[in-house]
């Protein structure tokens, strides 16, 4: 909503200063956004004649002006313009001056060779007309003397730019923005004398408003005005629509628009000789047609809120009037409305049809329906005085009285909610000041709310207006106790924080993506799960939700591998989704790793960073959460965005239960399609949602402090196996021999090649043996060993290397 | 005696010279191996006559302690010596590179959200979720935006149906809902999360932060509200003093509202927070409305309290001087690296947010 302080004095007394103002206005609720200085730059803009026109030397279609600018000399400019002619009386803006529509500075600028001091205006530029065909044509009868002179009037206040809350139609007029200011004590509310119409001349255009199942409109008042001579408006009416920011018309469409500033009363003028035989307010039928003011065709659905006539629709009702009734330069005879059109039928409507105009805004909002003969008197009469006529009685038609609401509110309710008090003349003082009547009723107060006031509707909307006005610094600040009756974070939420940390202090950036990606990268990494589309996505390549992570990383990975870098390892923590309901999303860890562990160095060898250094960034991580690494159950089923033979799936337990985690070399194909280069792509998912919680303290989480002091043996043993077995396969044969006696087990050799058969492999292990209750001898030992091989052998068919 | 004093002053003589480790090894066993000098001299001590044999014995064991005294020096100075000189051979250039250690960090958004979630729970507030797809129920109509509510315009919102019955979740607030539907009063909780709305340029991004507040007890008052939220921005900025100014605002589910500005300047560049007469708008704030009570099935007669939602990204870009908004999506590694928190940072009450 934009005001002027100058537009807000014709409804308040105050000597107080703008600067007072704008932050009383923040303090009551109406948030002052912007404060714009327009006089400044709308003083350069002067009324100048084109003396003589000459076509450009280098150019064809620009002309070379010399102009008077009320000055002794004239100025040559360059104008592009067909209407540019010798005679032609026009707006002149100088270098300095800042162009309304663009908001650019001129400058004195060389076109095409020919240096041009400043330029001729169109009426887009300067924001008077959509027409931008040519510059202004000012009428010489007009403005002739007027030559050298500022178009705009001098002393234009400055435009304060107010964000108003849906809840607050009523500040959508400046009246009511002046009835707020006046209520907190800044000035005084003038007591205007609202003119009421006395004609005697009937109204004879037959309205109705057909009784029907979802009417959007209850009330409609019209009068006619006719013989009416339509023009320019005169040069305050349009200062006033200029100071805060609109285009002036033609005198009709800038009263209306005045009057729906002004008191927040949206009015519609129809031209009454386009009428055809009377108007029927009713619900629209399917596939009804009509073109609105903003020369669009519409096709209606069944039951939209339709001004009709007998040939068919006029208009939308409180949103948009249609082409074939509207008023223009020669109407003669006109039709003004003034109706009540319901805020949900409003809404529906346009949001059915993606409409959006000014005075749909203003009724979806609620417009005060006790208005409807104050917008007739206050237009109609600014018509007749401006374009002559006559003026015909109101007419109302109505199918519902309005009813004054009421709430009966206890004042206690006050210093329940804001913890400070009030008294009770105050309170009184600031119903009076906003409209409300109140009458005292024992402890209660019974109130009338205003009829412009369609968010109050209970008790605490009545708190809202009372501390809103007494000023929200009044709330005295009460400090918080420092008490905690229940842990801060669940386990969970424990959880996430700790692999969070934990993976970061492996040595990746955490990063943050959206959890919308592209569908065509979604489509490599989304495995098993169906793809989420967004209904309306920012634009198609953000168009689903991420089925993995990965989508997101690996662009970012390629993004910052063309920004030079090599070596790169990256991670988030964040959802994932797995269908269109709430809930339906898991919370993933996923890493990636790109380029070399290390580079050469003077120091150190350089290698590719690896599947086992993810699978090592996964298993430490989970060891620090928690985890106890001896259980982990490790084999090669993985999604298709691995490389099918270097990577792994983990689960916490041999038995199989949920994936704890993926790892491993993301697939060379993805790579190739999506033209990432790199010498080694490894990454990781770790399934927060399928780790089972870590016990409940650190003390459960603490086993029983058991060490051995006997002599430690170590062992070595190599095993010849085929292929296929794993290590893990030979580890855990071992491990089940004796797990008392066997402490550790430590892989040192893997080989294949030579003295070995093709299809076998060689394991060497080093098996650390120590009782916790006596020294081994020798003959145990031996046991021991021989226990070893022939556990090894049977369960994995190895045989023992001599 | 006089074999003695000659054995003595014999060795003193024999070890002041300079001496490898076999030649010191060669005295030892001189004197003290099983035949040694000193050694036999013990022996003697029986065939010694008696009066004299006391004071013999006595001369012996001096000579033995002083001898070997002596020559236990003479074996730490050879062996020092040694390595001295096996030191001076390994010196190398400390001044060639380390080993390269790879920094992890922590995203700002992450760190921030550690920060505020350690400042509220010290105050009594537990953590709380949601998840990013909520369906209009939760998002809107329970937070008393129904359907016609003009207020869902300010909403540009994600629907993954043409029902528009899901959606990605425009603001922390369903959490509220879910918490007050899931278990009875007084709650006091915050939800820090993800939160999506179709607003793209320079100063929107389509995803962004929130931590959704909430407080419901009997006797909770705009007073609390306003303490609570002076505490938090104090701690949250590490300042001892702060500018605040609550002035009204409108949400559907609060009732009254306020939004709340913080004071700042520009100093040098950098934004100051608490000081100068400039003013950031930074949250939204208001007494839980009684519709939305009602609608959680918790009588608004009995209960009352205050919500607020805040901007997280926005906080952190206030905070550690983040001028783009967008960034914090890019995965540009100087980016995180620059901005990114070690790992071992972790907010916590004890020690303070910062190191």
């Amino acid at each position: 909503m934009k005001i002027t302080f100058d537009w807000l004095k014709d409804y308040l007394s105050t000597n107080l200063k703008e600067e007072k103002l704008l932050e009383q206005l923040t303090n009551i609720g109406l948030e002052v956004e912007k404060v714009e200085n327009l006089s400044l730059s709308l003083n350069l803009f002067k009324i100048a004649k084109i003396i003589k026109t000459e076509k450009h030397p280098n150019a064809d279609r620009l002309k070379v002006c010399d102009v008077n600018i009320g000055e002794k000399n004239l100025k040559k400019i360059v104008c592009g313009a067909e209407n540019a002619r010798d005679g032609l009386i026009t707006i002149y803006a100088p270098p300095g001056a800042i162009i309304p529509k663009t908001k650019l500075k001129l400058v004195e600028a060389k076109i095409r060779g020919v240096t041009s001091f400043g330029m001729l205006c169109s009426g887009f530029e300067l924001n008077l007309s959509e027409e931008s065909e040519g510059i202004i044509e000012l009428s010489s009868s007009k403005y002739s003397k007027s030559i050298g002179k500022s178009y705009f009037s001098k002393s234009v206040s400055n435009l304060i730019d107010l964000s108003i809350t849906p809840n607050r139609p009523d500040c959508l007029g400046i009246r009511g923005i002046a009835r707020d200011l006046a209520a907190s004590g800044f000035g005084k509310i003038k007591n205007i004398k609202e003119k009421k119409i006395t004609s005697k001349i009937k109204q004879t255009l037959k309205v109705k408003i057909n009784k029907e199942d979802g009417q959007g409109c209850n009330a409609f008042g019209s009068c006619l005005i006719t013989n009416v001579k339509n023009s320019e408006s005169p040069q305050w009416l349009r200062d006033k629509l200029i100071s805060v920011g609109q285009k002036p018309i033609s005198a009709i469409v800038d009263i209306t628009n005045y009057v729906m500033l002004d008191i927040n009363r949206p009015l519609h003028a129809y031209d009454a000789d386009k009428i055809e035989k009377w108007i029927i307010v009713r619900n629209s039928k399917s596939g009804e047609e009509f073109t609105a003011l903003d020369n669009k065709k519409y096709k209606l659905e069944k039951g939209m809120c339709v001004i009709s006539d007998n040939k068919g629709v006029l208009g939308l009702g409180g949103i948009i009037g249609g082409t074939r009734s509207g008023t223009a330069l020669d109407t003669k005879n006109i039709l003004l409305e003034s109706a009540y059109f319901d805020p949900r039928s409003i809404r529906n409507t346009a949001k059915k049809l993606n409409l959006d105009t000014d005075a749909k805004f203003r009724f979806e909002r609620g417009i005060d329906p006790l208005s409807i003969e104050e917008g007739l008197n206050k237009a109609a009469f600014l018509i007749k005085e401006i374009c002559g006529g006559e003026i015909s009685k109101v007419d109302i038609q109505k199918i519902e009285n309005y009813k004054v609401r009421t709430i009966k509110f206890d004042p206690k309710l006050f210093e329940k909610i804001t913890g400070f008090k009030i008294s009770t003349k105050k309170m009184l003082k600031i119903f009076e000041d906003l409209g409300f009547k109140s009458k005292k009723e024992r402890k209660y107060f019974k109130l009338n709310i205003p009829s412009w006031r369609p968010d109050i509707l209970q008790e605490v909307d009545v708190v809202e207006e009372l501390v809103r006005i007494s000023g929200y610094d009044k709330i005295i600040t009460i400090d918080p106790i420092k008490e905690r009756t229940k842990s801060p974070l669940t386990k969970y939420q424990k959880l996430f924080h700790f692999l969070q940390r934990a993976v970061a202090s492996k040595g990746y950036l955490e990063a943050i993506t959206w959890s919308f990606t592209d569908p065509s990268y979604n489509d490599y990494f989304k495995g098993m799960n169906n793809e989420i589309k967004i209904v309306n996505p920012i634009s198609s390549e953000l168009g689903v939700l991420r089925n993995s992570i990965y989508s997101n990383l690996i662009k970012y990975i390629n993004k910052n591998l063309d920004r030079g870098f090599k070596d790169l390892s990256i991670f988030e923590i964040g959802p994932i989704f797995t269908g269109y309901n709430p809930g339906q999303q898991n919370t993933v860890v996923c890493g990636l790793s790109a380029g070399k562990k290390s580079r050469s160095s003077w120091i150190d060898k350089e290698r590719n960073v690896d599947v086992f250094d993810v699978k090592r960034d996964v298993i430490q991580t989970l060891v620090e959460a928690g985890y106890n690494s001896d259980k982990f159950f490790i084999d090669n089923e993985t999604p298709n965005y691995y490389h099918p033979g270097k990577s792994g799936r983990l689960f916490l337990n041999k038995g199989k239960d949920q994936v704890a985690a993926y790892f491993g070399e993301i697939h060379p194909n993805i790579l190739k399609n999506i033209d990432l280069k790199t010498e080694s792509l490894v990454g990781f998912e770790i399934f927060l949602d399928n780790l089972k919680l870590p016990k409940k303290t650190l003390n459960d989480q603490k086993i029983k402090y058991n060490v051995s002091d006997f002599q430690k043996s170590e062992r070595d043993f190599a095993f010849v196996v085929n292929k296929e077995v794993k290590a893990q396969d030979i580890i855990s044969a071992v491990s089940s021999v004796d797990q008392n006696l066997i402490s550790n087990i430590r892989v040192f050799d893997v080989y294949e090649g030579e003295n070995i058969l093709e299809n076998q492999k060689s394991i060497a292990i080093s098996v650390t043996i120590q009782s916790s209750e006596k020294t081994l001898n020798d003959k145990d030992l031996e046991n021991i060993n021989n226990l070893i091989i022939q556990t090894v052998e049977n369960k994995t068919g190895a045989k023992i290397r001599s | 005696m006089s074999d003695l004093k000659k054995i003595k002053d014999e060795f003193i003589l024999k070890l002041k010279k300079k001496l490898n480790l076999s030649e010191i090894n060669e005295i030892k066993s001189n004197l003290f191996g099983k035949n040694g000098l000193v050694s036999s001299q013990f022996k003697n001590i029986g065939s010694i006559a008696e009066n004299e044999r006391k004071k013999f014995a006595t001369d012996l064991n001096i000579i033995k302690d002083e001898l070997q005294d002596l020559i236990n020096h003479k074996i730490k100075e050879i062996n020092n010596e040694e390595i001295s000189e096996k030191l001076e051979k390994e010196k190398i250039d400390i001044t060639l590179p380390e080993r390269v250690f790879v920094r992890g960090k922590i995203h700002p958004v992450s760190q921030t959200i550690d920060e505020i979630s350690s400042i509220f729970s010290e105050i009594g507030f537990s953590i709380e979720e949601g998840p990013d797809v909520e369906n209009e129920y939760n998002n809107f109509t329970a937070l008393n935006t129904p359907d016609y509510h003009p207020a869902r315009d300010l909403h540009d919102t994600f629907y993954l149906d043409q029902k528009k019955e899901r959606l990605l979740r425009t603001h922390t607030s369903p959490v509220q809902i879910r918490t007050m539907l899931k278990d009875k009063p007084p709650f006091k909780i915050i939800a820090p999360g993800r939160t999506y709305r179709s607003d793209s340029d320079q100063t929107h991004s389509p995803m962004f932060h929130q931590v959704e507040g909430l407080h419901i007890d009997k006797d909770i008052n705009m007073g609390h509200l306003k303490g609570c939220l002076n505490y938090f921005i104090k701690e949250f900025f590490e300042v001892n003093k702060i500018k605040m100014r609550f002035r009204p605002s409108h949400f559907p589910f609060t009732e009254p509202s306020a939004e709340v500005d913080i004071g700042y300047e520009i100093k040098d560049g950098k934004i100051m927070i608490g000081e100068g007469d400039q003013w950031l708008e930074i949250l939204g704030c208001g007494m839980v409305h009684p519709n939305v009570l009602k609608n959680v099935k918790v009588d608004p007669t009995k209960f009352q309290g205050y919500a607020f939602g805040i901007g997280i990204d926005r906080l952190a870009m206030l905070k550690y001087g983040i001028n783009d908004l967008r960034s914090f999506f890019d995965c540009d590694y100087r980016w995180l690296n620059h901005f990114g928190f070690d790992p071992l940072d972790v907010p916590t009450n004890y020690r303070g947010l910062s190191r």
